[in-house]
């Protein structure tokens, strides 16, 4: 039992060699670019977005030190670590600003890429984003990208997705489903339980009725306990908290 | 005799239920569909890239119609990757991965030549058009890149599942479970993105 638990513990999850700020609210300003009314309108505004749209996640971060590591890659890394959007559905989205690398990202997770597509992303980095930042003015691009970022992901998905088309985009499948996965899981369940009831039943047969079947249980894994997503469960108990959703690489950067 | 039924009704399920999935009866398989759900992705991506070339091929030819060497060459090289697919069930066959990254890569190589020609064209580079199907491509690299590490962890947890011990018993006797082979890069920086970046 001891081994077992000894094994868990070794397979339990791939480290990640790379540390993180902590996620310690909706506006994350580890780089201190913010005054603290921005941050509270930020704040507000990221809050109202979550409650309206039943979910949908947006996180600004500042980051003082990406560790040598592209943009792109230490942004889909960050949100699987920090779990951002609903687990399963995987509605979450950063905007990350890099200030000493001068590099902006917005990242998408899974099942935002629909809406928020790469040219739409883009588009707002180049468009809202940049020009305040090549002047010097942080805090005005953050808002104004948090702004447009919000509006987008505020509008009822029809909307959304025309909007995304007159971008020039082609909206990729959303996330694996997850639903499928949960169906899976409980057809597997009643398998699992049916074939101990009938190695009970058969007697000393039993053992070989399992060894029999190759095809024998199989178990996907739970929706959103992929890899790296790191669960930090509702925390709707005053702090923020991620609903667990994943990453794949959506979204777009820039630098200035 | 009723202390043996009773034995083989009751005790030897529990022993069963409680020591199979000790041994990996569980672990093995829903490893190995992690392999497989993760391979699907990678295939998923390289699927989105080839999606966006004729859009991106039929931009460039309007703007640069005398580049048609470097535009056919991509034009195949597509044909070609798209034809190289490789099923869940070959994933233990290191050559079918073989086949398939270097294809992919055939085509990541020729992509990024159709994009240095690209620099020649002021008109195009600044095109609406052109630069959303640019920011595509990156997400679609990017996707990419992240889709191959995912396949590559997946596949290093199982072939250590099935390798270590408790779970090496249910492998061996139950599934006859084989390794399965990591995606590796091929080509020539074909585990690196094409620069699709111009002077912005």
């Amino acid at each position: 039992m001891r081994l077992l638990l000894a094994l868990l513990l070794l397979l339990g999850g791939p480290a990640l060699g790379q540390s993180f700020p902590a996620l310690s609210g909706r506006v994350v300003d580890a780089a201190n670019l913010l005054p603290p009314d921005v941050e509270a309108r930020l704040t507000a505004k990221l809050a109202a977005l979550e409650t309206e749209t039943g979910g949908t996640q947006l996180v600004v971060a500042t980051i003082p030190d990406l560790e040598g590591y592209d943009i792109a890659d230490y942004g889909y890394r960050l949100g699987r670590h920090w779990g951002i959007g609903q687990k399963g559905a995987n509605t979450g989205a950063l905007l990350i600003v890099a200030p000493n690398e001068r590099k902006v990202r917005v990242e998408v997770g899974y099942g935002l890429e629909p809406v928020l597509t790469d040219a739409l992303s883009a588009l707002i980095i180049q468009e809202r984003i940049l020009p305040a930042f090549r002047a010097g003015d942080f805090a005005g691009g953050i808002e104004a990208g948090t702004d447009a970022l919000v509006a987008q992901l505020k509008l009822p998905p029809e909307e959304a997705e025309r909007r995304a088309a007159a971008a020039r985009t082609r909206g990729s499948e959303a996330g694996e489903g997850g639903g499928l996965g949960t169906l899976l899981f409980f057809v597997i369940l009643v398998l699992v339980i049916w074939l101990v009831i009938r190695s009970s039943g058969g007697g000393g047969g039993g053992g070989r009725g399992l060894r029999r079947g190759p095809a024998g249980p199989i178990i996907i894994w739970g929706p959103g306990t992929g890899w790296g997503g790191g669960g930090f469960g509702g925390g709707f108990g005053g702090g923020f908290g991620g609903g667990g959703g994943s990453f794949g690489g959506g979204g777009a950067s820039g630098g200035w | 005799m009723t202390i043996l039924r009773a034995f083989l009704r009751l005790i030897l399920p529990l022993g069963l239920a409680l020591a199979l999935p000790a041994c990996g009866i569980n672990t093995v398989p829903t490893k190995e569909e992690a392999v497989k759900a993760a391979w699907g992705e990678v295939q998923n991506q390289y699927q989105r890239r080839a999606d966006l070339i004729p859009n991106l091929v039929a931009t460039v030819e309007g703007f640069a119609k005398q580049e048609k060497d470097v535009l056919v060459e991509v034009t195949n090289a597509r044909a070609r990757a798209t034809q190289v697919t490789v099923s869940p069930d070959q994933l233990n066959d290191p050559a079918a991965l073989q086949r398939f990254g270097e294809a992919q890569g055939a085509l990541s190589q020729s992509l990024g030549r159709l994009l240095l020609v690209v620099e020649k064209y002021p008109e195009l580079k600044s095109n609406q058009s052109f630069l959303a199907l640019q920011s595509q491509l990156e997400g679609t690299e990017n996707r990419i890149a992240i889709a191959r590490r995912d396949y590559n962890q997946a596949v290093q947890d199982y072939n250590t599942t099935i390798r270590t011990f408790p779970s090496i018993v249910a492998a061996k006797v139950i599934y006859g479970a084989e390794p399965k082979a990591p995606f590796e890069a091929t080509a020539a920086n074909a585990d690196r993105a094409p620069e699709v970046k111009f002077g912005s």
